[in-house]
């Protein structure tokens, strides 16, 4: 601990910033370091975004950037700078569900629901990449394509931590899309609708 | 998190110049933008090297590969080319954190990437590698993750990354740029032993700004692998890793790379083990001679000593599994039920 | 519970009602809750064990731009009476252990905050501090009772007697650490005072003020009983509201510090609302944790296996803030007969945070010493564990001698075993080899008692055409806004869609938190009772505005038995010879639950509760650095403490045998939350055992203690 704090710069710093959420452009003046997680729950109210442990950590605030899966608690928003974020509430509406939500709702792949918006762009996301033939730590032979199985779904997911303990169903529920996704060939990835808040 | 300048780099001399003292360059984030937050780490100013043009995978003359600093560890590990010469090295990236982090972590990151100790996490507590001069917590401490080599009694931690264990087996090259001019930096002086300056991870000098690693031409590494053990099956840091290449002629050893990591400061390329096996019998007794050679060295305490006979045990099973040509079948198990 | 087959709701599979808000994220958490304008809170926490504050310099601090309030002891509102020790917060210099909330920094955004705390500068004058547990503590003592009001120490017979009369004896001490819950949402709070105007028959009498929290809690009612005293306040001033909760466990079944940290500071600025989440690390420090405890355990037995002896001495962490004396020695009393049986239960005192409530608290950690015992005596024997446990099961209640009202652990042990492929496994250890993996299997019994209830009711209101029923219940990820909408409907003989639930705010009836497994079977039967009530008054054809209560409703008769709920649990794992590392290839529970409201939520609990047991029983341990200077948990985040991943769990399962018991309540559910967890730990353990050879006694199975 040092004796003398330095406060650091006093002039408040901000940042234009252009995000598009779910769909919808938002142009925002925003404190260097802030994230894209507290960017949209705090400025934007995108509630559909969880926080979870703020380290990248659990995966709660998974979201997909620009179409891939990433940590919205570790991207700085000045860095994501003209991104194209999607949240649950992106992918699908209550009355209008994304297969995955779908799915995950059939299998019962949650209790408490708080991880379920991470585990479910994630899941979107790692189908995608599992579709593109990238390899996982399961891959048994990491040169060659990897297949659609409960053991890849399980180690693609394990980045999203469930308290409740619905990992089985989450399984069930991703194999159920994987699968269906298989069958009618590569889905394109969903395209995000305006939200109107 | 103290308020600090922004500033987005559009080419690498843009950010060598926008650099200053008490500056940091930011790519991917998982690291560095988790230890601004924690408290960990204040800089003044951050520059944004996320959009440099540094994230292409290019063929080198004579069979190697040049990655980008910028290239995601998802896509290195996806990379075709990488995977064929390379496996360990893709098992080594696909063996860490999450797919979420692989997709935002990047090459030049992953080099940088700082302990795990529990105590450099905890601002509350003395660190010599986040306050230099306060101590070491871990001595004495939470020890199960302390190192077996290299260690000093200024800082015991380990290196945390699988990435490079892979890249100290291969003999990767560093390539980074300063506005006093380019250098390569050989992986194997790359990274520090703590010694009296445990604050200082990689011998990278202050604004240097990594752009690229270069793989050279292994063809050994053609029969690679990375193996993991950890306390969860998956996202979890290494209790002990192994990263290994192995040719046989007839029954001997014909050339063999071994890696470790878990096990010291930096990642630990096990030279005494190669130098025995070389020419020996590819026996799990003369394996099992090679890392004992290598172990002669270890000092362990009451909470680590179960990482000298992993240590010893994966080794063994690594390069069995290499001679005999059975990566594949562990893996599936691994991933697998019984 | 009488049902008409064709129309009942109840035993119907369901998706849950709040399901598509939770997969698109939109059910509101308590941090999510809309306010205008909010203000953010962080806040400051000891960094020392032990002492007094001498001075606090928050000038840095309050001179930053964003920066609204600092709270510290002193500039606190005070509060009135001390009623909870742990809530009764800044008002003193005193410091009870690290990471007690002394004060906070409340600004305009979260950033500024935080930044804002770590410049505020506080002294400590330190006093000698005590955080390493030790089971021969010399502060030991005796609590008298223990939580669930129980005595401490129990005796039947001679045990030394029982002892020497056995052909086989187990004696051997087991150990588990301390846990944190870690539900994925961490504890939130928003507070907000306003002044309400009281109106008389003649005009304005006047102005009281009025505060709304909006809570991630397991139950409002008696979380607003709880602040009442301290703040001195009326029920009618205080507002708190919860609808979804972000898992829990127990760590949000009462307030802790942080809710009256954000009350008080929300006090020094009426009219704007505080937020405050807790980091992660915080998780750690001060919303309580499962205690560590050392068990001995000793089990005599004649040579056909009948037991003669039963002996459990317990030792485990208590904070001297505030006891929490786990019931770790209840199971043991109750689920294998023994002529000869003595339990005592000491607590260690300690200068840490207050324990609480964790999943199956006492069970979780007395079974696993309890069912490993078992199984070491088992293996001594030469008989099958699953005999072994059959030949002992009690006729009646071993302490009371009071029947069972229902009691069917044999069924689950022999459905189990059939289900499993038990015949498959063989008894000596190391018999199974698979390339470098060694596999076993092992079987753990399971049980989770009746736990009594304070009063709680329901409304039934009749408003636009559907039946209004409203509970200040919770649902933690239970599926209690499922289950109870499902009660309620067949209590009213209406169709699910005619009934709109209101659960989580304290307008609504007074509850008993969402606890102990009471939630089905204590709200399911106010619910019922309402139903009744409001039938019996207002027949078939209500009229809009009808509406009535009821109490939850027991049999008088219950009192005759011994009512618990029973399970019993089956493991296989894997056992790398290479690496000590543990998997679980397959994890089944049968159970004997009562009547089962909705299979596909029930499903659930109880694999979630399995799952957190592979957590346990693999992963989860708290490491408090007892050194001086230290005195807290270090590995205080999930890539230190983990829990299972995706990855760990690739096959559990749940099956169940249905007998409903009304001695429960008109449902005649006997409570699921927690069973699932009991257990599970030592049936992981023990097929271990039989994999490896290796007895492991002390949580959890990391590969260092196996790897050789």
């Amino acid at each position: 601990m040092k004796d003398t704090p330095d406060p650091g710069p006093t002039f408040p710093i901000a940042l234009p910033i252009q995000l598009a959420v779910n769909g919808k452009r938002h142009q925002l003046d925003l404190d260097p370091r802030a994230s894209v997680l507290d960017t949209l729950r705090d400025r934007l109210g995108v509630m559909s975004v969880k926080k979870g442990c703020d380290h990248g950590q659990c995966g709660a605030c998974t979201v997909l950037a620009d179409g891939k899966r990433v940590l919205s608690c570790l991207c700085l928003a000045a860095s994501y700078d003209g991104a194209d974020i999607l949240t649950a509430e992106g992918l699908g509406t209550v009355d209008q569900l994304h297969p995955m939500q779908q799915a995950f709702l059939d299998h019962d792949g949650f209790q408490c629901g708080y991880c379920t918006p991470g585990q479910i762009c994630s899941a979107v996301g790692m189908l995608d990449e599992l579709a593109q033939g990238m390899p996982s730590h399961v891959t048994p032979d990491v040169r060659k394509v990897a297949e659609l199985n409960d053991a890849e779904i399980r180690e693609r997911m394990s980045g999203n931590l469930c308290r409740c303990g619905a990992y089985v169903n989450i399984v069930s529920a991703i194999r159920e899309v994987g699968q269906g996704q298989a069958a009618s060939a590569a889905l394109p990835m969903p395209v995000a609708r305006e939200v109107t808040r | 998190m103290k308020p600090f300048d922004f500033q987005r780099a559009g080419t690498v001399s843009d950010a060598l110049a926008q650099f200053a003292p008490g500056s940091a360059y930011l790519a991917g984030g998982t690291n560095l933008v988790d230890h601004l937050r924690a408290g960990i780490r204040e800089v003044d100013g951050l520059v944004d090297i996320s959009r440099l043009d540094l994230t292409e995978i290019a063929e080198l003359p004579g069979g190697g590969l040049r990655v980008g600093a910028l290239v995601k560890n998802s896509d290195m590990a996806a990379h075709p080319l990488l995977r064929e010469r390379y496996p360990a090295l893709a098992e080594a990236i696909l063996a860490g954190a999450s797919g979420q982090i692989r997709n935002m972590a990047t090459t030049g990151g992953n080099l940088l990437q700082r302990t795990r100790c529990v105590y450099f996490y905890d601002p509350a507590t003395p660190c010599n590698k986040r306050e230099p001069g306060s101590g070491c917590s871990a001595i004495g401490g939470f020890g199960k993750y302390n190192a077996l080599f290299g260690a000093s009694e200024h800082c015991v931690t380990v290196h945390p990354s699988d990435m490079c264990v892979a890249l100290a087996l291969l003999d990767a090259v560093v390539v980074a740029e300063s506005e006093a001019g380019g250098r390569r930096i050989p992986f194997a002086d790359f990274h520090r032993l703590p010694g009296d300056t445990p604050h200082l991870d990689t011998n990278l000098r202050p604004g240097e700004l990594i752009t690229a690693v270069e793989l050279p031409a292994v063809p050994v590494a053609a029969q690679s692998t990375y193996r993991k053990a950890r306390e969860r099956t998956s996202y979890a840091f290494a209790l002990v890793s192994v990263a290994a290449a192995l040719r046989t002629e007839g029954e001997n050893v014909a050339e063999v790379r071994l890696a470790c990591g878990g096990v010291a400061h930096r990642p630990w390329r096990a030279h005494r083990a190669e130098a025995y096996l070389t020419g020996k019998p590819a026996t799990a007794e003369h394996f099992r001679a090679a890392i004992e050679a290598e172990l002669e060295e270890a000092q362990s305490g009451t909470e680590n000593a179960f990482k000298v006979p992993l240590l010893r045990n994966m080794v063994v099973s690594v390069l069995e599994e290499l001679r005999d040509g059975r990566t594949p079948q562990r893996r599936a198990e691994q991933g697998g039920a019984a | 519970m009488t049902t008409d087959p064709k129309t009942a709701s109840v035993g119907q599979d369901r998706v849950r009602i709040d399901g598509p808000l939770k997969v698109t994220g939109t059910a509101p958490y308590a941090f999510e809750q809309p306010t205008e304008n909010p203000a953010y809170l962080f806040p400051l926490t000891s960094t020392i064990t032990r002492g007094k504050i001498r001075a606090i310099d928050a000038s840095a601090a309050r001179a930053l731009s964003g920066v609204l309030e600092v709270l510290t002891h002193e500039n606190a509102p005070k509060l009135l009476a001390k009623t909870d020790t742990e809530l009764y917060i800044l008002q003193s210099r005193d410091v009870h252990y690290f990471g007690e909330n002394i004060g906070a920094v409340v600004a305009e955004t979260q950033e500024i905050a935080r930044h804002a705390a770590s410049l505020v500068r506080v002294e400590y004058d330190t006093e000698q501090e005590d955080t390493r547990f030790r089971p021969e503590h010399p502060e030991r003592y005796n609590p008298g009772k223990i939580n669930t009001g129980i005595p401490a120490d129990s005796k039947q017979g001679n045990v030394e007697q029982g002892l020497a009369e056995a052909a086989v004896t187990v004696d051997e001490v087991y150990a588990t650490p301390y846990e944190h819950h870690n539900p994925m949402e961490m504890h939130s709070v928003i507070a907000e005072w306003d002044r309400e105007r009281l109106d008389g028959v003649l005009g304005v009498l006047g102005e009281r003020p009025h505060l709304r929290i909006h809570d991630a809690s397991q139950g409002v009612s008696y979380e607003r009983l709880m602040l009442l005293p301290l703040l001195g306040l009326l029920p009618q001033q205080v507002e708190i509201s919860s609808p979804y909760v972000g898992g829990a466990f127990g760590s949000k079944g009462i307030p802790h510090a942080q809710v009256m940290l954000t009350v008080l500071a929300a006090r020094l600025m009426p009219g704007r609302a505080v937020k405050y989440m807790l980091s992660r690390q915080q998780m750690f420090r001060s919303v309580g944790h499962r205690l560590t405890t050392h068990q001995r355990f000793r089990l005599g037995a004649a040579a056909d296996g009948t037991l003669t002896a039963i002996t459990h001495d317990v030792q485990q962490s208590s904070s001297r803030l505030k006891q929490f004396a786990e019931q770790t020695v209840n199971a043991t009393r109750h689920l294998y007969a023994a002529p000869h049986r003595e339990t005592s239960t000491r607590m260690v005192p300690l200068d840490i945070g207050p324990a609480t409530f964790m999943r199956a608290p006492g069970e979780f950690p007395g079974m696993f010493a309890q069912e490993t015992a078992m199984d070491e005596l088992a293996v001594k024997l030469g008989l099958d564990p699953i005999e072994l446990r059959l030949r002992n099961k009690p006729d009646t209640d071993p302490e009371s001698g009071k029947p069972h009202s229902s009691h069917h652990l044999g069924e689950c042990l022999k459905e189990g075993a059939r289900l499993f492929g038990w015949e498959k496994r063989q008894a000596q250890p190391r018999a199974r080899q698979e390339g470098e993996w060694l596999c076993g299997m092992g079987v753990a019994a399971a049980t989770y008692p009746r736990q009594m209830t304070p009063p709680t009711k329901a409304s039934v209101a009749f408003r636009e055409g559907k039946y209004h029923v409203g509970i200040a219940a919770a649902d933690l990820g239970t599926g209690a806004w499922t289950v109870l909408t499902q009660i309620a409907a067949d209590a009213l003989k209406v169709p699910e869609e005619d009934v709109v639930l209101h659960i989580g705010h304290t307008d609504l009836p007074l509850a008993f938190l969402a606890g102990g497994s009471t939630g089905t079977y204590n709200w399911g039967s106010a619910v019922m009772v309402a139903a009744v009530n409001f039938r019996d008054r207002y027949g078939l054809t209500p009229a809009e505005g009808d509406e009535a209560e009821g109490s939850a409703f027991f049999p008088d008769e219950a009192k005759k038995y011994m009512l618990d709920a029973y399970g019993a649990h089956f493991a296989e794992v894997k056992v790398s010879t290479v690496t000590g590392e543990v998997h679980v290839t397959r994890l089944l529970g049968v159970y004997d639950p009562g009547r089962i409201i909705n299979p596909r939520t029930a499903n659930s609990q109880f694999i979630g509760g399995m799952t957190m047991g592979i957590s346990a029983a693999l992963h989860e341990e708290s490491y408090l650095d007892s050194r001086p200077g230290y005195g807290h948990v270090v590995n205080s985040d999930f890539a230190g403490y983990h829990i299972a991943a995706n990855a760990d769990v690739p096959d559990v399962q749940a099956r169940w045998i249905e007998h409903p018991d009304p001695m429960f309540g008109p449902t005649g559910a006997k409570g699921i939350g927690e069973i699932g967890i009991v257990g599970v730990p030592a049936a992981i353990g023990n097929a271990i055992y039989n994999a490896t050879g290796k007895r492991l006694r002390e949580l959890p199975f990391t590969p260092a203690k196996l790897v050789e």
